[in-house]
């Protein structure tokens, strides 16, 4: 199992062809208190770079961008009723949705954790 | 409205203060502004309401009107020629709610003035305050001065536990009622203290000499029912009570009438009133009093937990192409455990409970027209 990270603050969980994809630590600090979350439907295709989710604070929303191509197997209806999961614990069990990987080639253009963590420092 | 855009940004004489208490500065009406301290928004929304929040309102503008006569009463009948409001009958150490109109009878700013005795004290918005005194001047010069107090702060302590806490630097607050306002020393400092806010909260607002602001703040802060808000927190607090934000829910183009301000206009400047009119627009404000208005401002609770923002499209059904209002301000509100808005809709569906949908991100979502203030407020009368 492997972690990856986009420079918009997502982590993408790879195990087979299915990515877990949710919002840092560092971009829910960013965000405050999440107070809701809109997730895409199951089945639905994402290309890259589509906006794929909404997460929203008091004060503001926020796009949540596919990390790479894939269709949609998973979401998480957790967050529907307990969105300020993600303030809490957005590396685990504030995952966001689980993509079909399209094209694992994709993945080359994501940082590993060493450089994700250059990125926010 | 825009004129402090691509200047520096200003500091209150908080600034330093906010700062080493961890708040999350942005850019608010030119000056550099807490939005948020540590706690964050929800946490101080809701300690707001439960015991009481400080907020540094400095960057607001203060105003003194004096007629040269020296007497109150010709100060009062000048700024009646500016505002459709009766403030020749503001008693000595009260304080009303007023707006400055135009010749189209929309909303220039909206105001707080209070009669300090000799002379009127005005409170105006951030982003409106150099164009507000130019309208000043410009109208009232011949027969009063007006003076800007640049050099004081002003900060609002608000919430259930506001008098207890204002009290111990000033015993005399407890007697004033909603609405009072004067001169006051507290602790030790020579302020004016008004018993009013922006939150729906009981609570006070205080000006204070600049050089004085931070120790006043400090002793505030000492007592741990009070905590320091950003102006998000005031934003999801103004929100639940229903108030208007200047600019977004009111502004040049919308008029007492558009904006359900028509509690705020008394009689004695309506038609029949003994100084009816006198105030620009007030043909098009008086005759909106007589035969209504097209549009009105409205509280909105969206069905869904999903937040609808400022700017959202409205519509009468899921399906229609004809957009027929708009959400003027709209967010989360902490209190309700709910999203809330307010927009202008077809006064014949402005009546409570009337369902009207909102686009967001290409959906419909269905929201009910809803009385405000949404929480109901806590004012001590």
């Amino acid at each position: 199992m492997t972690t990856l990270y986009t420079s918009d603050h997502e982590w993408l969980r790879i195990e087979g062809d299915v990515a877990t994809i949710g919002i840092t630590d560092y971009a829910q600090s960013q965000l405050g208190d999440v107070v809701f979350v809109e997730l895409p439907k199951v089945g639905r295709s994402l290309k890259k770079a589509e906006a794929a989710a909404v997460v929203e604070s008091v004060k503001a929303a926020s796009d949540v961008y596919a990390p790479i191509t894939g269709e949609v197997i998973e979401v998480n209806e957790a967050l529907a009723a307990e969105p300020a999961l993600v303030n809490s614990d957005a590396g685990g069990k504030a995952w966001f949705f689980k993509l079909k990987i399209s094209d694992k080639g994709e993945l080359g253009g994501l940082m590993d954790e060493a450089a994700y963590a250059a990125h926010t420092a | 409205m825009l004129a402090h855009e691509n200047s520096p940004l200003k500091q209150t004489p908080l600034h330093a203060l906010h700062l080493a208490r961890g708040a999350k500065m942005v850019p608010f009406a030119g000056y550099d502004m807490p939005v948020q301290y540590t706690a964050g928004v929800l946490k101080e929304h809701l300690h707001t309401r439960k015991d009481a929040g400080l907020f540094d309102v400095s960057h607001m503008g203060q105003l003194v009107l004096k007629a040269k006569s020296g007497k109150v009463g010709d100060a009062a009948l000048a700024l009646e020629k500016l505002v459709p409001q009766d403030i020749a009958g503001i008693a000595p150490g009260r304080q009303r709610y007023a707006q400055f109109t135009n010749d189209d009878g929309g909303l220039l700013d909206d105001l707080m003035v209070a009669n300090f005795g000799d002379h009127l004290f005005l409170v105006v918005n951030a982003a409106c305050k150099a164009e507000d005194e130019a309208h000043l001047r410009a109208h009232l010069s011949d027969t009063c001065e007006i003076v800007s107090l640049a050099d004081r702060a002003l900060i609002a302590l608000q919430g259930p536990k506001a008098e207890s806490a204002l009290a111990k630097l000033c015993a005399d607050v407890s007697s004033m009622k909603f609405m009072d306002a004067g001169p006051r020393r507290v602790a030790d400092i020579d302020c004016f203290v008004s018993r009013s806010g922006y939150t729906g909260e009981d609570g006070f607002e205080i000006s204070v000499p600049a050089d004085k602001a931070e120790a006043l703040v400090t002793a505030l802060l000492d007592n741990p029912d009070v905590l320091p808000i950003g102006l998000g927190a005031r934003d999801s607090l103004r929100l639940e009570a229903g108030l208007c934000l200047y600019g977004h829910d009111i502004d040049a183009t919308t008029t007492p009438v558009e904006g359900a301000l028509e509690w705020s206009v008394q009689k004695v400047r309506r038609s029949g009133g003994a100084r009816a009119g006198g105030f620009p627009g007030a043909d098009k404000i008086l005759t909106q009093f007589a035969d209504g208005a097209a549009r009105r401002r409205v509280g909105l609770r969206p069905d869904g937990r999903a937040p609808v923002r400022e700017g959202a499209g409205l519509f009468a059904d899921a399906s229609s192409t004809e957009q027929i209002g708009k959400v003027t301000s709209g967010g989360f509100g902490p209190s309700l455990n709910a999203p809330v808005a307010m927009g202008y809709l077809p006064t014949s569906l402005s009546a409570v409970g009337t369902t009207v949908f909102a686009e967001v991100r290409g959906q419909r979502l269905p929201l009910k027209v809803a009385a405000t203030p949404f929480v109901p407020n806590t004012y001590k009368r």
